[in-house]
């Protein structure tokens, strides 16, 4: 009975990805495609999508190492870019069912992106299952390498039209989870709107990097909103 | 040096912050306004995620398809159709705009 239920999770999981896969897969081909036309060795560009496993790390390595950056500077670029996944984890530490040991964790935490903290974030139980987290995980993982692999290989046929399009993929895959929720709560649309405020502004006055914008926009908007919205939250 | 080794130092710097709290903060019991902190940050990032950063995913020189296929992508969500339909959208969305402007 028990095995039945993980499985039924674990495909619950693999279904919930797939929003994620038609978001990844278009986005990695770019990557691949990318990588190859500016001379990265393959295996290279392979090994990023298989141990790094982050969009925007990928493409900003790329187009460091082209530019002859330091491996220092790749490196820093790199950790800040992802110190907004610190966030998110500690997010969604809190919702990963507690059984689920410190190995479990350690293996569900590599699989943590933008896209598959958004949807376990907005899953309607409030208690996520582990291998509900294993399969939305495994999906979106296969999804990435597999388009990495396409544009390494495959695409370079693509029109530009088609190419250029992509890239709004995984943007408009946020707008999908986010519009749903600001319409049920009035703290999601402060926030939310609080966030572009300030990600806009901090973008447009060129203050800092792209990595630094979000992850100071993101608390600073998320602290205001905890502060002039525990009622409404605790009812 | 081998890309390689570049490679592993950038997969390690990716793997911390994502691994950390999730394992250290495992049993920790958590002040409530520290919790609504934590159940804002989705919408918080999402908001942050997209914008300004949308307006130039088409490309960096016309914003006219990514301005289509953001509001088509807003109109599918605000009617709560599934989400790969709004995925689908906004790329079509874009990519017609894509086909008059290049």
């Amino acid at each position: 009975m028990n095995q039945v239920s993980e499985k039924e999770n674990f495909f619950q999981g693999v279904k919930a990805a797939m929003p994620i896969a038609v978001g990844y897969i278009p986005i990695a081909i770019a990557f691949g495609l990318l990588s190859k036309s500016v001379g990265i060795p393959s295996y290279v560009s392979f090994s990023m999508s298989l141990l790094i496993y982050a969009g925007a790390s990928q493409f900003i390595g790329i187009n460091l190492i082209v530019l002859g950056a330091s491996w220092w500077e790749i490196v820093v670029t790199t950790f800040i870019l992802n110190l907004r996944h610190f966030l998110m984890t500690a997010t969604l530490s809190q919702k990963l069912e507690k059984r689920a040991s410190r190995k479990w964790r350690m293996l569900l935490s590599f699989g943590i992106t933008d896209e598959t903290f958004s949807v376990s974030s907005f899953q309607s139980q409030e208690i996520l299952p582990r291998y509900f987290s294993l399969g939305l995980n495994t999906m979106a993982f296969v999804a990435w390498n597999v388009g990495t692999w396409l544009g390494l290989f495959c695409a370079s046929g693509l029109p530009d039209t088609v190419k250029s399009s992509m890239g709004i993929a995984l943007y408009v895959m946020f707008i999908g989870l986010l519009i749903p929720q600001v319409k049920k709560s009035k703290s999601a649309l402060v926030v939310s709107i609080l966030a572009i405020i300030i990600n806009s502004l901090s973008s447009w006055l060129s203050l800092g990097g792209t990595g630094w914008g979000i992850i100071i926009a993101t608390i600073f908007s998320a602290a205001i909103g905890a502060k002039f919205f525990t009622r409404e939250e605790s009812e | 040096m081998n890309l390689i080794y570049l490679v592993f130092a950038m997969a390690l710097v990716t793997y911390i912050p994502r691994m950390l709290p999730m394992v250290l903060l495992q049993n920790v019991h958590l002040p409530i306004y520290v919790k609504q902190f934590m159940k804002l940050i989705p919408y918080a990032a999402l908001g942050a995620l997209i914008f300004p950063g949308i307006l130039t995913s088409t490309g960096a020189n016309h914003m006219e398809p990514a301005i289509v296929g953001c509001s088509m992508a807003i109109l599918l969500a605000w009617l709560e159709t599934n989400l790969i339909i709004v995925v689908v959208g906004g790329i079509s969305g874009a990519l017609v705009m894509n086909v008059f402007f290049l």
